[in-house]
């Protein structure tokens, strides 16, 4: 398997978690740490407020996620039709289809389409996409600088940073930060923190490369199969620009991006901004096909990105993964997200959504850690619009890593499994069970503190007992107390009495 | 090599959905007429309340709103529009009804002006294709009427008249009156971003000033 961009494979999350949160302030940015923490919560408490009175408002809600999983399924089952489908209405209209197996193939064909026009600089429009084929670093180091245009990942860009969500990719930075970065990039010492003056600094700094520059590249919220048409979804008209004003645009899409008809957006249309930014509808939607006479690029590239998408339509369970739309509603709801932010989990695909589809573009073979990084309550789930049920998904993966792992001699020899096969043959039986707890009573004695809790635990165990304190087992177990109170004499039941006491209050 | 990913993408899909690939296309068709779109039976609102309701979302986005009683009225409407905002010189679609400019003003027809040349222009005057109520949105589509969609995202002012009989419920409504194939450009307020820190501004890369001409026909 060769080591690719999608997971930047560094460290599994536990570890990356402990560093995000634990990070310790520099001399040089003494608040880093609570900062960005901060930042990561505000953002995502305001989206996911904004995006629940606008789904409030919709009494058509669940029609609408109900016909939007609906689509995205049936997409899916004829995936290899609407790509064909796809690929021959946008030729029809003068654009050109790839098609990349992988991300090494993907970044050959920017490099071939690019060839003849030579550009030192191009545009680009924020695109996951991009992000997992590595693409920009690829296009430093054969010589053309890629310019974020998206504010957001201009910042990221600047910064050398990463981004951490997938809809404002840099939540995690304070307006301070984003002006330091601003005022050394733009050489503008004097550029206040405002909002205002930085957005309006990136417009001056931007406008006249969107007037000159000839080639851009961007990725697509859908493609359409019944016209060949493209649809991108922005806020501030940098996509617009990219979208309109080059002579060339390149828009690298992943193969389930597709849906069946130009129609079916006014479901996506809907639930896509709504789920995004909280809005009732973005600023402004670009739809075309192909190369339409003199509006727009006079040459146009699609490349339809596999890269590990299509082994995962093989089961019932994971593919409903490739539903999403990359709305992020289930990053800002997710309790973990909201307090390790996007880099802990060490890939493109942050969040809920990247801890199932990360491991599986890799074949299960990497970030192996993110399907456990979740407490499974649901939230995801709730606020998906297109009801991907991400904990069942992410407990059929852990279910798959656990079988990887006994297939192997050290896997089956491992403590995990050791561990977790003596649990199942305990609680199978009544009396193993009951033994085992009386063991556990008399064992644990020298490891209780003075405040009743196991504040350590020796060996592997002492995994649990480093971030928190395991209660000691009571002196009495429930099935013990069971047998006390009722098994000798059933007609006296504590329960009844209890009832009738409780309805004269 | 490209023909051969493609095979080869194109025989992985198949393989994990197991089946042979010439099947999708038979199936295809049937199975999507059979998706439930309950949805499009929501929002049977109309008449004032569609109307009310679109005036309120764009002031929501901080887009002007001026009422223009009849066609006959929209020269003048226009005309004060520029004044107030001192435009000295306005870009229009050649595609507008010629009587809806008013004399004396530096009008030039966008389809003859660079890019460029389009950057120095005050303004844009366009027509729109259709407008939903329940987003504040104004759909416009690559024809005369509407320019193309560089006339619209460049100048820095878009003045667009809306006509009240274009405006529709929901975003299902709008759908019927979109040629498919044409360039589609959704627009709901001025370009904005919340990238920092989470606070809306707005006019980043397009223009910063939505002004739209309500008129009653």
């Amino acid at each position: 398997m060769k080591p690719e961009p999608t997971h930047w494979n560094r460290q599994d999350f536990p570890d990356a978690a402990r560093k995000e949160l634990a990070e310790k302030p520099s001399s040089e940015a003494p608040f880093a740490h609570s900062q960005t923490r901060r930042n990561v919560r505000n953002a995502t408490d305001i989206i996911q407020a904004k995006r629940n009175a606008v789904v409030a408002e919709l009494p058509e809600w669940q029609d609408l996620r109900t016909a939007g999983a609906a689509i995205r399924a049936h997409t899916l089952e004829h995936l290899d039709h609407y790509l064909l489908e796809f690929e021959a209405n946008c030729t029809r209209n003068g654009g050109h289809v790839h098609w990349a197996a992988d991300a090494a193939e993907a970044r050959k064909l920017v490099l071939e389409i690019l060839a003849p026009h030579a550009p030192r600089e191009i545009l680009k429009i924020k695109t996951m996409t991009s992000e997992e084929i590595g693409l920009n670093a690829f296009l430093e180091e054969h010589g053309i600088h890629p310019l974020e245009t998206d504010l957001a990942e201009l910042i990221v860009q600047m910064g050398k940073d990463r981004p951490s969500h997938f809809v404002v990719p840099a939540l995690h930075k304070s307006r301070g930060q984003i002006r330091d970065l601003f005022a050394r990039a733009m050489q503008q010492p004097h550029l206040s923190d405002a909002p205002e003056a930085l957005t309006a600094a990136a417009r001056d700094y931007l406008r006249q490369k969107f007037l000159s520059t000839r080639v851009a590249i961007s990725g697509a919220n859908f493609l359409l199969a019944d016209t060949g048409g493209v649809c991108i979804v922005e806020s501030e008209g940098n996509g617009r620009m990219c979208l309109t004003l080059p002579d060339v645009l390149i828009s690298i899409v992943g193969i389930e991006k597709v849906l069946p008809s130009f129609q079916d957006l006014d479901v996506f249309l809907q639930i896509l901004p709504r789920s995004a930014t909280g809005e009732r509808m973005n600023p402004y939607n670009s739809i075309w096909s192909g190369a339409p006479n003199d509006d727009g690029p006079r040459e146009f590239h699609v490349i339809l990105l596999d890269n590990g998408r299509s082994p995962i339509l093989a089961e019932d369970e994971s593919r409903q993964t490739l539903r999403c739309i990359r709305c992020a509603a289930c990053l800002n709801a997710c309790p973990v997200y909201h307090q390790t932010g996007g880099h802990a989990y060490e890939s493109v695909y942050a969040g809920p959504i990247g801890a199932i589809l990360t491991p599986q573009l890799h074949s299960m073979e990497a970030a192996q850690s993110l399907p456990y990084a979740s407490s499974l309550c649901g939230a995801c789930y709730e606020v998906c619009p297109v009801a991907i049920n991400i904990p069942e998904v992410l407990i059929h993966l852990r279910g798959k890593i656990v079988e990887q792992e006994q297939s192997t001699i050290g896997g089956r020899l491992s403590f995990w499994n050791i561990a977790m096969k003596s649990a199942a043959f305990l609680m199978q039986d009544g009396d193993r069970l009951q033994a085992a707890v009386h063991l556990a009573q008399t064992a644990q004695r020298p490891l209780i503190s003075r405040n009743g809790f196991i504040e350590w635990l020796p060996g592997m165990l002492n995994g649990w007992t480093k971030t928190r304190d395991l209660p000691a087992l009571p002196a009495e177990s429930f099935r013990d107390w069971w047998r006390r109170t009722r098994s000798t004499n059933p007609s006296l039941h504590p329960h009844t009495e209890q009832r009738s006491e409780s309805c004269h209050e | 090599m490209n023909d051969d990913s493609r095979a080869r993408i194109l025989a992985r899909i198949a393989a994990a959905l197991g089946r042979d690939s010439s099947l999708a296309a038979s199936t295809a068709a049937a199975n999507y007429a059979r998706i439930a779109r309950d949805y499009r039976a929501a929002n049977g609102k109309s008449g004032r309340f569609i109307l009310d309701l679109f005036v309120r979302r764009l002031h929501e986005y901080d887009a002007a709103c001026t009422h223009v009683a009849s066609h006959a009225d929209l020269p003048a409407a226009i005309a004060s529009t520029l004044a107030s905002r001192s435009m000295a010189r306005l870009a229009f679609v050649s595609g507008i009804p010629a009587d809806w400019l008013p004399q004396g003003w530096d009008f030039r027809a966008a389809e003859s002006l660079s890019v460029h040349e389009l950057d120095r222009v005050a303004g844009i005057l366009t027509g729109c294709t259709v407008a939903i109520a329940e987003t504040g949105s104004i759909v416009l589509q690559s024809d005369p009427r509407q320019g193309l969609r560089r006339h619209t995202l460049i100048p820095d002012i878009h003045l667009c008249v809306v006509l009240e009989s274009q405006i529709v419920a929901s975003v299902p409504q709008a759908f019927p009156h979109l040629v498919p194939d044409l360039p589609t450009t959704f627009i709901s307020g001025p370009s904005a971003t919340a990238d920092i820190e989470m606070t809306r501004i707005r006019g980043v890369h397009g223009p910063r000033t939505l002004h739209v001409l309500l008129v009653a026909d």
